[in-house]
């Protein structure tokens, strides 16, 4: 949980995560937040579910492997992870095979979630 | 929002958005100049204007220090921007009661 200073953080990630540096950045500011101790929540919207893609190589691409960074983020004791339910069905997503655990949400939960947290971060 | 008493603690750049940092940026007559309005809410209001550095590094954006550091000729940025670690937006967002993102 946040700290009892600290503003709850949602980091809403809607990029893909090789078409551009953006993925990556954002997951760089996830990273830093944990190394800060902010504790952060995750929402995969959009576009952005496809981050959690299962055997993810970007090997050929010359960029970080995107998966394998999320399957880092319980060591990080980033452990709420969410995902946009209607994304994830319009592209077939597997999540049981996903780099990470997640809950679905759908649209009504997802604002909630919004509303629920001080801050959003999105990218 | 100033001009409405509040106060803007800091404005942080992350990936492409560290180009607007940049001191050679020139924009035609008839077009805005974004490289200005970021000087003046430095100059006028005080607004600390932070570089993410890793994204900066990746733009070619390099204060005398980075420059030196990477045996680069001359700076990039404009001095009223700071280069610095992603712990200055982990901090603004601790300290600030509201947080907005532009772009991406």
């Amino acid at each position: 949980m946040a700290q009892d200073n600290s503003r709850s953080v949602l980091i809403v990630l809607r990029r893909s995560p090789y078409g551009s540096s953006l993925a990556k950045a954002s997951l760089d500011v996830v990273f830093a937040n944990a190394a800060f101790d902010q504790a952060v929540d995750l929402l995969f919207l959009g576009d952005g579910v496809l981050q959690l893609l299962p055997g993810q190589d970007s090997h050929i691409l010359g960029m970080k492997n995107v998966g394998r960074l999320l399957a880092s983020l319980p060591l990080y004791d980033i452990n709420r992870v969410y995902v946009d339910a209607e994304a994830a069905t319009r592209y077939k997503l597997d999540l049981k095979k996903a780099p990470v655990n997640t809950q679905l949400l759908g649209d009504a939960e997802m604002h909630q979630l919004m509303l629920n947290h001080d801050h959003l971060l999105a990218f | 929002m100033l001009a409405r008493g509040h106060s803007i603690h800091r404005v942080f750049f992350l990936d492409a958005g560290t180009v607007a940092g940049s001191a050679n940026s020139v924009f035609p007559q008839d077009e805005s100049n974004p490289a200005r309005l970021w000087s003046n809410l430095s100059l006028e209001y005080g607004v600390d204007l932070v570089i993410c550095i890793s994204s900066a590094l990746k733009h070619g954006m390099l204060d005398q220090v980075e420059a030196n550091r990477h045996q680069r000729p001359y700076p990039t940025i404009n001095p009223l921007f700071t280069i610095s670690g992603m712990g200055q937006l982990v901090d603004a967002c601790a300290q600030s009661d509201r947080l907005i993102t532009f772009g991406g």
